[in-house]
């Protein structure tokens, strides 16, 4: 737990088919940081949050979490690829969250936060709902713990699959546009966890499209477009003060 | 859901008597009318020989060929199922050698005729006189047999019924696995769950519900499959129906026997349907659908109450002429 950066990402390149869709993405995050990705749709940044769990391999260029080459193994000058289940093993200390939240319909919301715990990390079962039960309750839900997810709201099923991904203490969260589904009136709850999240001092990549989140949680904000980080740096600077057009432009659209 | 009894509480609530479908009533009396002269007209024939058909009804030899229809058809649908989930897996993997045999055996057990399936395991014995397990090329041999003591009739129509179950139902598994959004499969991917594992926790028991109603269907229709199983003189209930009745000459009503125990048999397989449906259905619904008491209680309290509002509506009817 010493390195410094949680993650790097070094001349990161991937391809769909013919096209470009991250052109050399060099990025590292802190311990602690909390970063938002903002940019227009197509500009690469859910493809460049599922390249660091590995949910997309990378064609060029290198991922880091916590100091250790994500899906490869580096052997002199040659990488070789990870077995399905070393790759798993990896992704244990990356929790992330989806625009569609992705709960499982057949468990109950304390069934979807214990299930990796005990399954995969063979905690025993009352310590892991234990466990659960607390994380339900950080998030708000402590009374929703036996409801299934199609007996929740949009919010509340986000925020179930928050403590989800935090039943593993994950050293880094992704959130792939989070808040993206829900009906507006129920974006603030969501907000609020990560907000909380935040403060404890977890490290967190954030991909939305909240400029009021980005601006009074992040520390630093990064705008991509066009499969390149176009500009970044601290929400004041990037968000009141952008020195790019493309950077411009985009606020201007969305605010 | 609770019964929909309430009384007529304020005056612009609408009072009006329901609309008559006397077309309903008709059709009904009309199609109950033609029941009764076909049933009469069997009842009566003077060649069905009402007396044989409850006496061998539960004949010995009758339960022997309903029990060991019952247990054919188990032993083949479970074994049929293992089959279809290791080939709607395989068929479904990026490993190519997987796929291509997964495809090869549907398209060859899809292919040929069931009949001719059951047939061809019958008739192993005159393929391969022997069978024997050892190493190739030279003379070591861990184990041999007649092929006809090591696979009797019986074994060998499970077999076959269980290998062309298998590659139906595999087709049925995958639609069930393609049911699920891939959302499912990322998510515990990020959760650090293996491939395998994902499958079996968080794919397969969602696909479950895509699963099983046409897997009730193939139950039943296995259960009929298995009269095929009388060409290689397996004794199931087709067999000793037929046998049973070659000896007293009674075939129609042998075969009313066996239609009768057939019809009862796949009768009471949707119960285990139904609440299977409702196992796997669980947290789709926001309430669980109710069991077939709840329902016959909902149906008799909405009625009930249909029937309330009706008087309530007639009498109001009744009150708004008298002024």
């Amino acid at each position: 737990m010493s390195e410094p950066y949680v993650v790097e990402a070094r001349g990161v390149r991937k391809w769909f088919g013919s096209n470009e869709v991250l052109k050399s993405i060099t990025l590292s995050v802190s311990r602690g940081e909390v970063l938002c990705l903002l940019g227009p749709s197509g500009s690469g940044k859910t493809t460049f949050l599922r390249c660091i769990n590995h949910l997309e391999s990378i064609d060029g260029g290198r991922i880091l979490v916590n100091g250790e080459l994500m899906g490869y193994r580096q052997r002199g000058d040659k990488v070789y690829e990870l077995k399905p289940r070393e790759i798993a093993e990896q992704r244990r200390s990356i929790g992330m969250v989806f625009q569609r939240f992705n709960l499982s319909t057949h468990m109950t919301a304390l069934e979807n936060i214990t299930e990796a715990p005990i399954g995969i990390a063979k905690m025993p079962k009352n310590t892991a709902r234990e466990r659960g039960m607390a994380l339900l309750d950080r998030v708000g839900l402590a009374d929703k713990a036996n409801q299934y997810p199609a007996q929740l709201s949009g919010g509340q099923q986000q925020r179930v699959a928050i403590a989800r991904a935090l039943a593993l203490d994950p050293t880094l969260m992704l959130f792939d546009e989070p808040t993206s589904a829900l009906d507006p009136e129920l974006v603030g709850d969501v907000l609020d966890v990560m907000r909380d999240l935040a403060q404890s001092g977890m490290t967190m990549i954030v991909v939305t499209h909240e400029i009021g989140f980005s601006r009074e949680a992040a520390d630093r904000v990064v705008f991509m477009d066009g499969g390149v980080v176009v500009e970044e740096g601290p929400p004041t600077q990037l968000l009141d003060n952008p020195q790019h057009d493309r950077t411009r432009a985009f606020l201007q659209s969305v605010l | 859901m609770a019964s929909t009894t309430r009384t007529v509480a304020s005056d612009d609530d609408v009072v009006a008597i329901p609309l008559r479908h006397p077309g309903r009533w008709i059709a009904a009396a009309a199609i109950v009318v033609v029941l009764g002269l076909l049933f009469t007209s069997l009842w009566r024939n003077p060649n069905v020989d009402h007396p044989s058909i409850t006496e061998f009804l539960f004949d010995p030899r009758i339960l022997k060929g309903v029990w060991l229809t019952i247990v054919i058809t188990a032993v083949s649908m479970v074994v049929g199922t293992i089959l279809a989930v290791t080939l709607a897996i395989m068929r479904m993997s990026s490993n190519p050698v997987l796929r291509a045999v997964a495809f090869g055996y549907t398209w060859f057990f899809r292919g040929t005729p069931l009949l001719v399936q059951i047939v061809f395991w019958g008739y192993l014995g005159l393929l391969y006189q022997q069978i024997s397990l050892g190493v190739p090329l030279t003379d070591i041999q861990f184990f041999s047999a007649d092929t006809n003591d090591l696979i009797p009739a019986l074994v060998g129509g499970v077999i076959a019924l269980s290998l062309n179950e298998g590659a139906y139902a595999a087709e049925i598994v995958r639609a069930g696995l393609l049911s699920i959004d891939h959302g499912q499969r990322e998510a515990a991917y990020s959760l650090g769950m293996g491939p395998g594992y994902t499958m079996r926790r968080i794919v397969l028991p969602q696909a479950m519900k895509v699963i099983i109603p046409p897997r009730g269907n193939e139950t039943i229709s296995m259960l009929k499959s298995t009269s095929l199983l009388a060409v290689v003189a397996v004794a199931e209930l087709y067999t000793a129906a037929t046998q049973t009745s070659s000896q007293n000459l009674r075939q129609v009503e042998l075969l009313i026997v066996a239609s009768i125990w057939y019809l009862a048999m796949t009768t009471a397989l949707s119960i285990p349907q139904y609440y299977l449906e409702r196992y796997y259905g669980r947290g789709t619904a926001r309430e669980l659908p109710p069991t077939p008491w709840q329902q016959f209680r909902g149906w008799t309290g909405r009625m009930s109450g249909r029937w309330q509002n009706r008087q309530i509506a007639r009498a109001a009817a009744r009150e708004a002429v008298d002024e």
